[in-house]
């Protein structure tokens, strides 16, 4: 991944306890926050600077969509339309106009100030209480100016974690599996994209079908499935230089990988004479330990946050269902008992749920239980979808759908959804090809 | 006369369908090619399941005898499943249908040295259909000549 470069440079104003505006995201939000969003001002010379640097015309306009649009996605906001703001940008920054906005029905306004300082980009931005016509928020920071996507993406991010009190999920990346071509013989490629969508980057060439890619807790490796030379086996892939590695030299198909939370091993399924069971490696040392011993299919690994116990698929009852077990493969229990098949379970990064896939009467759910399995829930139901995958902050799912065919085999598509775990605010993620088994970056930058 | 003509349409389609499976294992010939001449290449499995039917054994069988016959040739059986499951686990049930087969082969005297394995889970179909008729031909094992 593109190293990190951002200095918070300045906290203007020290955040105080006031009775300010705030957004539960704990509930399904029927009445979204009215916000504006104030393109960032721009003084004439960083302006054509930033034309001549990015191509971009108006990089202020430009960076605020990117903040309108993330605030807009996550159901909570209600971004207001640019055309009814009164005030310039430049003079809303220093001091906004609060009856103005009010008039406008806003009731948090985001302002700022993008300019080049030593061919740098440096952002400042100011979030403000309308009603209480107080400043709730100022920070500033540089970057080089190719980042500017991102600038946008963390200003979001601290606008979300100031309002809702939890940390955001913007400025991320998925990792998915690009798709193209007829149904029975598909090609797949990794990709990988920020989050809503853009600066996607094709990192296989489709010439052997890849898998379920997963990125390490740092997000500078991915570990997923590869048919390379017609050998499925676990790989893994340094995204900055390209490299990829077999994972471990086993006599047969592995498959199912994740990392584990402190990215120091990897754990996966090995298959051999017909029977599943689920093995870590040490990547520095190259260890295996096998973790289950069932002659059932043992599969779908995910290891709790705190690396204790792991979650996974298993038959042993005769169907598909949870299991939790401890990391060493002692105390295994069953924990779904609800009407169906369960699979491909996964834990939350908050530790209090595992999401999962369920297969009732035809139907595909994704849903969450528990980590005990009480309280299940389901988020979605669709003739196929699976492979849950969580937003850093644990507040929704990123997962994909695939389209039932008509009576010719046509009309084939796989496409990436999110919903969020309220079970509200469902939508496609934009993609530039059919996708498929996306997983959700942590936080790049905090 | 166009309602008469829909209904027989329907009619015959059932018919097809219900005469290409046996409970849900797949029964036609559509699909299924030949490793020999006499010896089809493939065997079929109810959903979920990868026990062998009768008539996958007989199949194996066939293939048994073939390849007793054709000391020389290796074969790659490769397991498939239909695309009503999720990904990981129906890699894992591909790979164990595959195994059946390779058992049964084996049962006949077939060396495991000549025969190698591979999952393709849900990733190949063969018929691109949503529909039962479909999901059976997809829940395969096919008998490849690997040399």
């Amino acid at each position: 991944m593109k190293s990190i470069y951002i200095l918070i440079l300045l906290f203007l104003i020290p955040i105080k306890a006031f009775a300010l505006i705030e957004v539960d995201i704990t509930r399904g939000n029927l009445s979204p926050l009215p916000i504006a969003v104030s393109p960032l001002s721009t003084d004439k010379e960083s302006k054509k600077n930033f034309e001549v640097l990015l191509k971009k015309k108006d990089i202020g306009s430009a960076i605020s969509s990117v903040v309108e649009n993330n605030l807009k996605q996550t159901g909570l906001f209600n971004t207001l339309s640019k055309d009814a703001f009164l005030q310039k940008p430049n003079i809303a920054h220093l001091k906004p106009r609060f009856e103005d906005w009010s008039l406008i029905k806003a009731q948090a306004l985001i302002t700022g100030k993008v300019t080049i300082v030593n061919e740098k980009l440096r952002v400042e931005f100011r979030l403000w209480d309308v009603l209480a016509g107080k400043e709730m928020m100022a920070l500033a920071f540089t970057t080089v100016p190719t980042n500017w996507r991102r600038v946008g993406h963390i200003i979001t991010d601290k606008v979300y974690e100031r309002l809702t009190g939890e940390k955001g999920y913007f400025d991320t990346r998925i990792i998915y599996v690009a798709e193209e071509g007829p149904k029975t013989n598909r090609v797949k490629k990794l990709a990988i994209m920020d989050q809503d969508g853009f600066n996607n980057k094709y990192l296989t060439l489709g010439n052997e079908l890849v898998l379920t890619p997963r990125f390490n807790p740092t997000n500078q490796m991915v570990t997923y499935l590869s048919y390379f030379r017609n050998l499925p086996r676990v790989y893994l892939l340094d995204i900055e230089t390209g490299v990829q590695e077999v994972v471990g030299d086993f006599p047969g198909m592995t498959f199912a990988p994740r990392f584990s939370p402190d990215g120091k091993k990897i754990i996966m399924s090995f298959a051999m004479d017909g029977n599943s069971e689920i093995y870590t490696m040490d990547l520095e040392n190259r260890v295996v330990e096998k973790i289950t011993n069932h002659p059932s299919i043992d599969t779908s690994p995910s290891y709790s946050p705190d690396g204790k116990f792991i979650c996974f698929n298993s038959d042993r009852s005769g169907y598909q269902q949870i299991y939790v077990m401890k990391s060493d493969g002692t105390n295994v229990k069953r924990i779904s008992f609800g009407k169906g098949l369960y699979g491909t379970p996964v834990w939350s990064p908050r530790g209090d749920l595992i999401a999962f896939t369920k297969l009732h009467k035809g139907k595909f759910y994704i849903g969450v239980m528990r980590v005990d399995g009480t309280g299940e829930r389901l988020l979605t139901e669709n003739f196929y979808q699976e492979a849950p995958s969580w937003s850093p902050n644990g507040r929704v799912l990123i997962f994909y759908r695939e389209t039932k065919t008509n009576s010719e085999g046509e009309g084939f598509s796989a496409k990436l959804w999110s919903i969020d775990l309220t079970g509200y605010n469902e939508r496609q993620v934009p993609t530039e090809t059919d996708a498929s088994d996306p997983s959700w970056s942590s936080l790049l930058s905090n | 006369m166009i309602a008469s003509l829909l209904l027989s349409a329907c009619a015959t389609q059932v018919k097809k369908t219900s005469g290409q499976m046996q409970g849900d294992v797949y029964t036609g010939t559509d699909t299924v090619k030949e490793l020999a001449k006499g010896v089809p290449d493939r065997v079929f499995f109810a959903t979920n399941e990868t026990v062998l039917t009768t008539a996958s054994r007989d199949t194996l069988r066939k293939q048994a005898a073939w390849l007793r016959k054709n000391s020389s040739v290796n074969v790659v059986l490769e397991g498939h499943a239909d695309e009503r499951g999720t990904r990981e686990y129906n890699l894992a049930l591909g790979e164990r249908r595959a195994n059946s087969a390779k058992d049964y082969l084996m049962t006949y005297g077939i060396s495991s040295d000549r025969i190698s394995v591979i999952s393709y889970g849900k990733e190949r179909p063969v018929d691109s259909g949503s529909n039962p008729l479909a999901w059976s031909k997809n829940r395969r094992s096919v008998t490849v000549k690997a040399n």
